[in-house]
């Protein structure tokens, strides 16, 4: 099935209780695919297609609030829409998943795929001192994977989770096992407005704090929570990295291109490994930091102008020459391409 | 007159003709003196109570003078983005239709940023409650034009009052949502005289009965005076109110449920 197609299904399956989304492409066959599986009946999830991408997320903040596993999805120019939401989400300290299955830009760009989003997703991307979780399938495997762990990581650490994902993954067509039906969960979080009962205060579900010395000390909490998770939720693959001379650092659409790089470059006898972080938020700052003593030369390879290029710099540390290459507004990087780039540099 | 020992002997539970209801938080207001907002929390308040809701309740605040509302409403209350509140409302009942949900937004935030939501919410017929606080201003940020600023009266982004030509129409929200099928209670109260605190209340309270029976949504105008955003005295702003901002939003029922519906309701209420 497609990428798109199985984020869908696995969210289905993960029990989630709804999406909220607009169309925009190329990630559409998600809420396409939801409402044609009439997942209502099937579990009672709700599903609704929004007015704008800007009531889409703010129907997540609301369904969040109440303690429920709620996601939505867009592609580039729809998450940019929704950035004030997920700042008020991050804010307020609610779990839930959102999909970024990422189109060139900026502006309208192109509907081809693209990873110029890096920033936007790593970096805070609202206004605001504050992160997400962010996953990078590399697979449609990976794309229902990632959205039961999604939602367990947001949960865990009530915190908003993002697939950030590309068109490329997202039209894809792949064989895929998914996981059984799971019951949608009953389970109430404390914090959730459901009602004030008499046994307990009031919830409020809210990002404001007017005096700046708590808004102060709820960023610190926020702070906290950054650095837990930093410390336990850091997720790389490697492949071929033991004997490496020149390592690749690459993301989804871009690592299943650099894993035929390696292929080319071990047959000419280039000793090339790739990293592949699955989880860009947290970045694998200290892996990258210790794999770069023993390289040549590292090259990020991203279809954007190089922005995750800047992190692996920052964990290299200047140990060695640290470069970027890609291709980017909808034009998908060619293995070839990158070990000509790799043999220039070398 | 009487000394404070005096009125020790007065205020004794037998004496009692009025209590602040117990959703009533003891956070003493924000509002400024002769504001609407207090006393329409107030009959909120007392609704929920009185319909015995508060454990099946969620309200939505606003991005406004309102923002802390959950301050004072002791009730499970989200505060959202401005002008989203409808969206996030949309999304609780879908989640907890059982549950009583309602809305708390001022001009600026219903009939400005936020009227894509409103408009959709009302047109989808989410089965919520949008209380909608008309003073024709924003008052939160300090008293500039709101979409709903009649025609020449001064704000501070329109100190030579609002010319309608440069800057649009004053807009009638609660008539535009009135049109819509998804729509089924819409109304224009007031809360400046102890009669129209009692017709906003009973308004307050037939929406918790057409919310109860699913019959779509509920939009209740409350038009109100803004003291401060206005340079007026309470009592002032009350009349400047009655004599400029009635004529232009006139008070009363603008849709009401069909009469099979309505009588219904009727019975239910005796």
């Amino acid at each position: 099935m497609k990428g798109n197609e199985a984020i869908a299904e696995a969210a289905i399956r993960a029990g989630a209780d709804a999406y909220f989304g607009y169309p925009i492409t190329p990630q559409s066959e998600i809420l396409e695919y939801l409402m044609a599986a009439n997942p209502h009946e099937r579990t009672g999830m709700v599903v609704l297609q929004a007015e704008s991408e800007v009531a889409a997320i703010n129907m997540v903040y609301g369904g969040a609030g109440c303690g429920k596993k709620v996601m939505t999805s867009s592609s580039s120019p729809g998450i940019s829409l929704k950035q004030e939401g997920i700042s008020y989400i991050a804010g307020a300290q609610l779990p839930c998943l959102i999909v970024n299955v990422v189109r060139g830009g900026p502006g309208l760009g192109t509907i081809q795929p693209a990873q110029s989003d890096y920033f936007q997703a790593v970096k805070g991307g609202g206004h605001g001192d504050y992160h997400l979780i962010v996953l990078a399938p590399a697979s449609v495997q990976e794309m229902a994977d990632f959205v039961e762990l999604a939602f367990d990581l947001a949960f865990k650490y009530r915190n908003p989770a993002m697939i950030l994902s590309d068109g490329a993954i997202g039209q894809m067509m792949e064989k895929v096992y998914l996981k059984p039906q799971k019951q949608r969960s009953t389970e109430v979080p404390a914090w959730a407005t459901t009602g004030k009962t008499k046994e307990r205060e009031r919830n409020i579900i809210t990002s404001l704090d007017l005096d700046p010395y708590a808004q102060e000390q709820h960023l610190l909490r926020l702070q906290e929570k950054y650095r837990e998770i930093e410390r336990n939720e850091v997720r790389f693959e490697e492949i071929m990295v033991d004997d490496a001379e020149f390592l690749l650092v690459a993301y989804g659409t871009s690592a299943r291109v650099c894993q035929k790089t390696l292929q080319l470059a071990r047959a000419e006898g280039i000793k090339a490994g790739l990293l592949r972080p699955i989880t860009l938020y947290p970045f694998p700052y200290e892996r990258i930091r210790s794999l770069a003593s023993h390289m040549k030369i590292i090259v990020s390879v991203e279809m954007s102008m190089g922005q995750m290029v800047e992190d692996v710099k920052l964990a290299v540390n200047g140990q060695v020459p640290v470069y970027h290459f890609g291709r980017m507004g909808g034009v998908i990087t060619e293995p070839e391409e990158v070990l000509e780039y790799l043999k220039t540099k070398i | 007159m009487k000394t404070a020992e005096g009125l020790k002997d007065i205020i004794k539970p037998e004496n009692l003709v009025y209590r602040k209801s117990s959703l009533i938080t003891d956070k003493p207001f924000s509002y400024c003196p002769g504001c609407g907002h207090g006393t329409t929390h107030r009959i909120i308040a007392e609704v929920i109570e009185e319909e015995n809701l508060a454990e099946n309740t969620i309200g939505v605040c606003p991005v406004g003078c309102s923002v802390l509302m959950y301050d004072f409403l002791d009730l499970d209350i989200q505060q959202a983005a401005h002008g989203r509140a409808p969206a996030v409302a949309t999304a609780i009942k879908r989640l907890m239709p059982e549950k009583f949900v309602f809305t708390y937004q001022g001009d600026g935030d219903l009939a400005a940023i936020g009227t894509s939501e409103t408009i959709h919410a009302c047109n989808r017929g989410e089965n919520i409650l949008i209380v909608f606080i008309n003073n024709g201003i924003y008052g939160m940020t300090g008293g500039q034009m709101a979409p709903t600023t009649l025609e020449g009266m001064k704000s501070s982004t329109s100190p030579y009052g609002r010319d309608v030509k440069m800057m649009g129409n004053p807009l009638k929200m609660t008539e535009l949502v009135a049109m819509l099928p998804g729509t089924c209670y819409v109304t224009r109260q007031s809360v400046h005289t102890p009669a129209a605190v009692r017709k906003a209340k009973k308004a307050i309270k037939k929406a918790v009965g057409y919310q109860k029976k699913g019959m779509g949504t509920c939009f209740i105008e409350i038009v109100s005076n803004c003291p401060s955003g206005w340079k007026m005295t309470p009592v002032e702003s009350n009349k400047w109110m009655e004599e400029n901002m009635f004529a232009y939003y006139k008070p009363g029922d603008l849709k009401v449920p069909a009469e099979s519906d309505a009588d219904a309701e009727n019975k239910n209420e005796q």
